[in-house]
């Protein structure tokens, strides 16, 4: 390995801890980092943006915090990158859209001004599927991104540039939104760690809003503790985001090493009855044994509501999006059609802005409003949803977390969902439980698919507010099997 | 005439500005005026990422509002988009309530033809403005958006169909006005919109128990306007049934330039809003004890205060209620009378005064007591002046002129304009004299019996003296030379 890479292969936290140390520096780790997208990222698509002379100015600066001493928090000079969905001042944030092309924010959003507090790097702004909307990274209106393990195959998606750049070793974490799985799935496809916390744990200030009800932020890394790390420094209560929770944030990494001896994991019944790969299921039953043998107890559960969720969350969150997507109208950013009269303007600028996907939803989520429906379809949805959560809130009278796949395989090939979208919704049915209610859920690499060696995930999904207890399992589960390696050097 | 066949039945729709210093969902100042786009941030621009965060004193002036209409205070309310496109509209959609407002029935009183009458409400609700299109800004005619006043916060206010003519809607706006004004929540100004009002207007044959097919009429900035586009559209809707033809519900605009409304939007092209639960916003709670303390410090209300003039200073319920319709110049007759004396003469003297003078010079400077430079304790000393026969009344008149554009010490304008009156017998006496030995004709035609020349002596009197003899001592003194009266 050439010291560059042996950069770049250091994870999150040992980053951290070599910048402190001065045994090597911001802007070698940065150098580094950025040399490495220059290689690998022309054929892998994770960035959008790379903003190489802000990081560097950023990487200095840390560099001089570390010359006397000053460490503001372990991610202090560390590079990292964010999902172009974030609004980064003065930095291209497009949102994987043509409407958006060309605006640059003046406001930072929480998490971004958060990372920038602790002293991350950021190296720039990351692929995804096109206002979020996806679970295969190919709706991005500017490029697909490929799965580091297999560039035939989607590295999932949304949030597909956060998982590829951390799998690839080009940023040392990353932070990502789920709205139905955009972290979890593409995590799992990808054999990274990916959490969604609990909805109001970070701040949605800044962040382009897909379906408010249900975006979260979340941090991608390749292990346990980087993520618990990552997500400690975005946490936390934002007077500018009224459904951000005021609780304070607890000391994940104090009580990671906790084991799995004597947890409770529930397993959903209707989960593992079948629909999923063999190699998947045989993965995730592997995950439970260990889990056994860990001294933790399973503990079948039922989830009678869950098989609903899917049709809830493709209304309310088509819903939303349609509302949330009427500023996109050319008059005040992005791009806009010339055009002579009002509505030429904004149905032209619209027309040419939106990719299939997004004009998709938006018109699932128009309709699904509209008078006369509305209580059919959108309160109806609500009412499933508050099923959803009466489902969970029994299953934690009896366990900690509930554990099972995180999708029903592992990362499809390009092209292979893109003409079929009801089979492309179907790679969400076990995430979006965790978002209708509102709960915290990680995804952890939990072994390989024997017929195509591709990472399988394992999803968790904890009580409200109670990441430390999941990132304690998703913890002593990693420490049992080890750090899931990163995918051979593709040259 | 048939439409004295007909019953006009209105309601009204009352959106008020509230008067916070920042906007309902961000800080930025809801100063009026500015250059354009001056008073915006990321949220009020609906940047991407940017959520709205509710200012409390919103909630705090609907509650107040709410109790001083005696309407029912929601302890759960939600706020709601309201979706349609418009460039003025940065999110396009209006984050309003809908299904849950905050404040429900309750009723407005007014006096309408010298009757009291109430008129229920249905509900009143927050929401936010919007900005204003701008048309013809740069040299290619292109338009543009100014966004100061979007996210400026409104109450709606909505009433029952309870209003039965143009004029019970004008008082019944006239009254809320005026409370709205004492609440100290809404600067009642139309011309600038604080104070808006639509109108939804059906006509029915008299007797008849099912309402009519209603029109909705927007753009009515003045209460002249409200009233003629009543008038203007119950007739309208009269002609067309006379005419045998069906009124279609649609939206109609008031016209001003013509007095005429004209239709807008048809019922098939009004707007599908999708209004559903606003996700960004918590729902609003209000606890019983912010009501309860919202309740306490409530101010006197205009009905109370007029009732209160009436029956405690003598005043005249006209006069009574032109003071309480603007409560900083209700507050500003308390403080003149205070200064000045008590007893109803006193009180009707100052009433005049206000609602006169005072109300005239207010008027041609369009301003309000808070700008005038005439303080209340300056009128009461230009009233003590009169008493003291230092000055007359149309010394008195220029004086408070003088003191309303300078604010100047009233004794000292008296002086520098040479507005002191003469009261001196001798002086006047001298004058009287000469004024009757100039005319010999008159002093005889009056002797014998011409009673009515005395104001052409009083009038030659006043000229020699230039105006300023106190007309008690020359008419004293022109009643003993002519032999009584």
């Amino acid at each position: 390995m050439s010291p560059a890479q042996e950069l770049t292969a250091l994870a999150l936290r040992e980053a951290g801890d070599a910048v402190a140390a001065r045994r090597t520096s911001s802007l070698e780790l940065t150098e580094a980092a950025l040399a490495r997208i220059e290689k690998v990222d022309p054929g892998l698509g994770a960035f959008l943006t790379v903003s190489a002379e802000r990081a560097r100015a950023e990487a200095r600066a840390a560099d001089a915090r570390a010359a006397r001493g000053e460490r503001r928090s372990p991610l202090d000079g560390v590079p990292v990158a964010v999902k172009d969905l974030f609004s980064t001042r003065g930095l291209s944030t497009t949102a994987g859209s043509r409407i958006l092309e060309g605006y640059r924010p003046p406001y930072d959003a929480d998490a971004v001004e958060r990372l920038a507090a602790a002293g991350a790097v950021l190296l720039g702004k990351l692929n995804m599927d096109e206002f979020a909307m996806g679970s295969s990274n190919e709706n991005s209106g500017y490029k697909p991104c490929r799965n580091p393990w297999d560039p035939s195959r989607t590295p999932g998606g949304s949030s597909g540039g956060s998982a590829a750049a951390v799998a690839a070793r080009l940023a040392h974490g990353t932070l990502g939104t789920d709205t139905g799985g955009s972290i979890r799935e593409p995590a799992a496809f990808c054999g990274v760690v990916g959490v969604k916390p609990t909805y109001g744990r970070v701040s949605r200030y800044g962040v382009v809003a897909f379906a408010s009800s249900l975006d979260q932020v979340g941090p991608l890394a390749r292990t346990v503790g980087d993520a618990a790390l990552l997500l400690r420094t975005v946490a936390g209560h934002d007077p500018r985001d009224m459904t951000s929770s005021s609780r304070p944030v607890d000391d994940y990494l104090a009580t990671l090493e906790g084991g799995a001896k004597g947890l409770r994991i529930g397993v959903p019944r209707e989960w593992l009855a079948g629909g999923l790969e063999p190699g998947t299921e045989a993965a995730v039953r592997a995950a439970l044994d260990t889990y056994q043998q860990l001294g933790a107890n399973l503990i079948e559960v039922s989830l009678p509501h869950s098989r609903y969720g899917i049709a809830a969350y493709y209304i309310i969150a088509p819903a939303e999006a349609s509302s949330n997507l009427a500023r996109y109208d050319g008059v005040r950013f992005g791009i806009r059609s010339p055009a002579r009269g009002l509505r030429e303007m904004y149905g032209d600028t619209r027309d040419r802005g939106f990719g299939p996907e997004v004009k998709r939803r938006i018109m699932v989520g128009t309709y699904a409003l509209s008078s006369g429906y509305y209580d059919a379809y959108y309160l109806r949805a609500q009412k499933v949803r508050t099923l959803v959560r009466r489902d969970l809130d029994q299953a934690f009278e009896c366990c900690d977390v509930v554990a099972g796949p995180v999708a029903p395989g592992v990362a499809f090939r390009l092209g292979e969902k893109v003409e079929d979208p009801l089979q492309m919704y179907l790679a969400d049915v076990f995430t979006i439980t965790a978002n209708l209610a509102a709960l915290p859920a990680l995804s952890v690499p939990c072994g390989k698919d024997a017929a195509t060696g591709l990472p399988v995930g394992l999803q968790l999904v904890g009580r409200p507010f109670d990441e430390s207890t999941l990132l304690r399992a998703a913890r002593a589960f990693e420490r049992e099997v080890g750090i899931f390696p990163a995918p051979p050097e593709v040259e | 005439m048939a439409l004295a066949d007909f019953q006009v039945v209105i309601g009204l729709e009352v959106h008020a500005e509230l008067l916070t210093r920042s906007k309902i969902f961000c800080s930025c100042s809801t100063a009026f005026g500015g250059e354009p786009n001056a008073h915006t941030c990321p949220v009020c621009l609906a940047l991407p990422g940017s959520l709205p965060v509710l200012n409390q004193r919103v909630v705090e002036m609907a509650v107040t509002v709410g109790v001083a209409l005696g309407c029912t205070i929601r302890e759960k309310s939600v706020f709601a988009r309201k979706n349609y496109f418009y460039p003025d509209l940065p999110k396009g959609y209006q984050i309003s309530q809908y299904e849950l407002p905050i404040c429900e029935g309750g009723a407005v009183p007014f006096t309408a033809a010298g009757q009291d009458k109430v008129a229920r409400l249905t509900r009143i609700h927050m929401e936010e403005d919007a900005g204003k299109n701008v048309h013809g800004v740069s040299e290619d005619g292109a338009s543009g958006v100014d966004l100061n006043r979007a996210g400026v916060p409104l109450i709606e206010i909505v009433s029952e169909p309870d209003l039965r003519s143009a004029d019970e809607a004008v008082e019944y706006v006239r009254s809320l006005r005026a409370i709205l004004m004492a609440l100290g929540v809404c600067d009642g100004n139309m011309q600038e919109g604080s104070l808006r009002a639509d109108a939804n207007v059906s006509v029915m044959r008299k007797g008849a128990e099912k309402y009519g097919t209603r029109c909705e009429i927007k753009n009515m900035n003045s209460f002249r306007f409200l009233k003629a586009a009543i008038e203007y559209e119950a007739r309208r809707q009269v002609e067309v049934i006379e005419g045998g033809g069906q009124v279609e519900q649609e939206t109609r605009l008031f016209d001003p330039d013509r007095g005429e409304t004209r239709s807008m939007r048809s019922k098939e092209e009004a707007h599908d809003y999708r209004y559903f639960p606003e996700p960004d916003l918590p729902p609003v709670r209000v606890a019983p004890e912010l009501v309860e303390r919202l309740r306490a410090a409530l101010p006197e209300l205009p009905r109370a205060r007029s009732l209160r003039y009436q029956k405690d200073l003598g005043l005249s319920a006209y006069d009574a209620g032109v003071l309480v319709s603007d409560a900083q110049v209700a507050g500003f007759f308390d403080r003149a009378l205070a200064a000045y004396g008590s007893g109803p003469e006193a009180a009707k003297k100052v009433a005049n005064w206000v609602n006169g003078e005072v109300a005239r010079l207010a008027n041609e400077s369009a301003t309000g007591p808070a700008d005038w430079k005439l303080t209340p304790e300056k009128l009461a000393a230009v009233l003590k002046l009169m008493d003291a026969g230092s000055i007359g009344g149309p010394g008195a008149k220029q004086v408070v002129e003088e003191v309303f554009k300078t604010g100047a010490d009233p004794a000292a304008v008296v002086q520098q304009k040479g507005l002191a009156q003469v009261s001196d017998e001798g002086a006047i006496e001298a004058v009287v004299d000469r004024v009757l030995a100039a005319s010999p004709a008159e002093v005889e035609r009056h002797r014998s019996g011409k009673k009515n020349l005395t104001g052409f002596f009083v009038g030659q009197v006043m000229k020699e003296l230039r105006g300023k003899g106190n007309p008690a001592v020359v008419n004293a003194l022109l009643r003993k030379k002519l032999g009584g009266s």
